[in-house]
């Protein structure tokens, strides 16, 4: 054997033995195998099902593509028109103003009005039982189902409002038909659907506020509204943020009660929502680059948004 | 439990029958795709498959139905998949165009003699792509004024002295003053909308405009157009429909008809049948009470008055299921004999060669023969420019009847479309 060959040996052994030393320090308790094993086929998973639809919807947002047959094939490029248009588009800026009421709404009255109730109704008791069921009721009909239900009650000349509108000798009033009333009338439906999920989020977290806390501060002289503001809100925290998050996710996401209740955005798209604004010039129109354009913005936003609330509101409150 | 044994029992041995059978004669089977939810045509039509199976032993023929807005939503991936129909429901125009060039339909030219031999060129034309045939028409339909004669009657007005736009908004100020509310409009779904638009585009532009615009040599933002927009909103300005006409769909437009809560209803003649199923008594405007108009002329319009707005559907052949058994029973079921069962039972209007004899239904009859007597059959104008420009048509449409958009701005609008499609 050449020596040139003894000290190439001995640094192949060299590097086999570096190799061991790095797989025994990194893979201790098999951490490293498992990670090659199990992280691949998630991996995949994710990318096929997640991420590459995503990627594609970009691409597909440059381009006028009635989504038939292959992009190659029938696709023209039209740069950043899709995304002019969105922007330039009366009823888009609609239904931007009408998620950010939802909101709005949530944060106002719906998240209150569920933390008051949520308040009230904490405590085990059977009649609390009752009531938390009854609160509840709304949010386990699902969300077509509900819509459907609503229209029936704005019908003017059969439903719910054209009973009142009888007894008070007043004109027949048709809130799904009135561009001003169209969306406010959704509002409504929204309010009533959600706040019983937000108010057991709630519920939830009072019951896990020890009792003693609250009754030293009552063996202080602490008032009601003093045990509540300083005590029960600020150790809760933690569950409002995570209703916040969850009321401003599903405005972003809000369509399938809109459908029911609207026929294609209500009179002019006065009640489009961001999704509803997507379907109907998206798919109904068959229009899937401009459709993806507007995927593209939602999933912006709701991407800003979720970051920002997860490092500044949400990172906060674990600490 | 014997229930099921016996199910069972009978399945099996009925499978078993199937594939002796299938091993015996070669069996071809032809599907057939439609949003057909009538019980009686469809049985009508499943008489008709029984007859031609029992010509054709070797061709057997399976009628699938889906409701119309599943069919819709399932259609464009169906097209794409190896489960796709024969044959599927369709109407001539945009999304007919774009599938046939996309490759998506089969090109049945060369297979179409009989067909032709037994149908009527103008119908026929309506699956035609650039000259290639990949359909065949199933009916024809035509949009006009559905009216109560009664309720006519009650104000003081006659259908008969209809004979401009300007008679006709003097009959819905008549009506409205008698305390009647004048027209029924399903204004939340706007399709119904856009044949008032539409129908005094053509009246006001004629043939030619449309033709034109169709063709890329004309553009909607003419002043022809503009009239029509400016017509529509004078009869807007009498503020001619029911209450909360903007959250209205068709079908609760119609009962509203049918309950005689409106004189009158702008609609194709599938409407007869929908008015009556969606009133409260189930009879809606029946018979004798129902009155049928054209839509008027406009005066100075360049539109031929006899021309009509309204639809052929028919059937589309999917890509490479053109194939000689699917033709030869769409020759069957298109046939003047089974065409003129079809039209006696009052089901269509045919568009076999003198199968439009057959229609006993006098209402039928009579937009069989504006059909025929039209120099010019538009076909749905929503539906001719694709879904997607279609429905800006829609959409604008109702918005000139709110008076939240002028004349010129909205061909302004449309035109924006048509040049981005």
């Amino acid at each position: 054997m050449k020596s040139v060959d003894i000290a190439l040996d001995a640094q192949r052994s060299g590097r086999f033995t570096a190799l061991k030393a790095w797989l025994y320090r990194h893979n201790t308790g098999g951490r490293l195998s498992t990670l090659l094993l199990f992280i691949p086929p998630a991996l995949m998973v994710f990318t096929l099902l997640v991420i590459l639809p995503i990627a594609e919807s970009g691409v597909y947002s440059f381009y006028r593509w009635n989504g038939f047959i292959a992009l190659s094939e029938s696709g023209r490029w039209v740069g950043w028109q899709n995304y002019q248009f969105i922007l330039q588009d009366p009823v888009f800026h609609r239904a931007v103003w009408n998620t950010t009421k939802i909101v709005l709404i949530s944060l106002l009255i719906q998240l209150p009005l569920a933390m008051m109730l949520a308040l009230s109704i904490a405590s085990k008791s059977s009649i609390n039982s009752l009531f938390r069921l009854v609160y509840f009721l709304p949010f386990i009909l699902a969300d077509v189902v509900a819509g459907l239900i609503w229209r029936f009650i704005y019908d003017g000349n059969f439903g719910l409002v054209a009973a009142i509108t009888q007894m008070f000798g007043l004109d027949p009033f048709y809130p799904l038909a009135d561009r001003a009333w169209a969306f406010n009338a959704i509002l409504v439906v929204v309010v009533w659907k959600y706040f019983g999920y937000h108010m057991m989020i709630y519920i939830a977290g009072l019951q896990s506020v020890p009792n003693d806390l609250v009754e030293a501060a009552r063996l202080d002289g602490a008032s009601r509204l003093q045990i509540i503001f300083r005590i029960k809100l600020p150790l809760i925290m933690p569950a409002i943020k995570l209703s916040v998050f969850f009321s401003v996710i599903g405005a972003l996401q809000f369509f399938e009660m809109a459908m029911p209740l609207v026929t294609a955005g209500g009179p002019s798209g006065s009640a489009h929502t961001i999704v509803t604004y997507l379907y109907e010039f998206g798919i109904v129109r068959s229009r899937i680059g401009f459709g993806s354009a507007v995927a593209v913005v939602l999933f912006l936003a709701c991407a800003v948004f979720a970051f920002f609330y997860q490092r500044f509101v949400m990172a906060r409150s674990s600490s | 439990m014997l229930k099921l044994k016996h199910l069972l029992v009978s399945t099996c041995a009925g499978a078993l029958l199937a594939i002796s059978s299938a091993q015996l004669v070669a069996q071809e089977t032809v599907t057939v795709l439609h949003n057909q939810q009538d019980q009686f045509i469809r049985d009508t039509w499943d008489e008709i498959r029984r007859d031609f199976e029992a010509q054709n032993p070797n061709i057997k023929v399976q009628l699938d139905f889906m409701d119309d807005d599943a069919m819709k939503a399932r259609l464009p991936t169906l097209l794409q998949s190896n489960a796709k129909p024969h044959l599927y429901w369709s109407f001539g125009g945009g999304d007919f165009r774009v599938r046939a060039e996309s490759g998506l339909l089969a090109d049945i030219t060369d297979k179409a003699d009989g067909l032709r031999a037994k149908i009527g060129e103008g119908a026929m034309s309506a699956f035609e792509v650039n000259g290639r045939l990949y359909g065949a028409p199933y009916r024809l339909a035509q949009v006009g004024f559905w009216y109560n004669k009664s309720l006519f009657e009650q104000a003081g007005v006659r259908s008969e002295d209809i004979e401009t736009w300007d008679d006709f908004l003097d009959v819905v100020t008549t009506l409205k003053n008698a305390g009647i509310t004048p027209i029924a409009a399903g204004g939340a779904e706007r399709w119904p909308l856009h044949f008032y638009w539409t129908y005094l585009a053509m009246r006001i532009g004629g043939q030619e405009l449309f033709d034109s615009i169709l063709a890329d040599e004309a553009r909607f933002d003419n002043e022809y157009y503009i009239r029509a927009g400016q017509e529509l909103q004078r009869l807007a300005d009498l503020e001619p429909f029911q209450a909360g006409y903007r959250g209205t769909v068709y079908n609760e437009a119609a009962g509203v008809f049918g309950n005689e809560r409106a004189a009158i209803h702008l609609m194709g003649e599938w409407d007869i049948g929908v008015q009556t199923s969606e009133s409260e008594s189930g009879e809606g405007v029946s018979g004798d009470n129902l009155g049928y108009f054209n839509f008027p002329m406009v005066e100075g319009g360049l539109g031929d008055p006899s021309a009509t707005l309204g639809g052929v559907d028919g059937w589309a052949f999917t890509s490479g299921n053109g194939t000689d058994a699917a033709v030869s029973w769409l020759e069957f079921f298109l046939a003047p004999e089974q065409q003129r069962k079809l039209a006696a039972a009052g089901i269509i209007i045919p568009v076999a060669n003198g199968a439009a004899e057959a229609v006993e239904d006098p209402h039928m009859q009579q937009i069989a023969e504006n059909i025929a007597n039209s120099s010019w059959h538009q076909v749905f104008w929503d539906q001719a420019l694709g879904a997607d420009v279609g429905g800006v048509i829609n959409d604008i449409s109702a918005e000139l009847f709110a008076g939240e958009i002028t004349p010129e701005q909205a061909v302004r609008r449309v035109q924006q479309a048509w040049d981005f499609r």
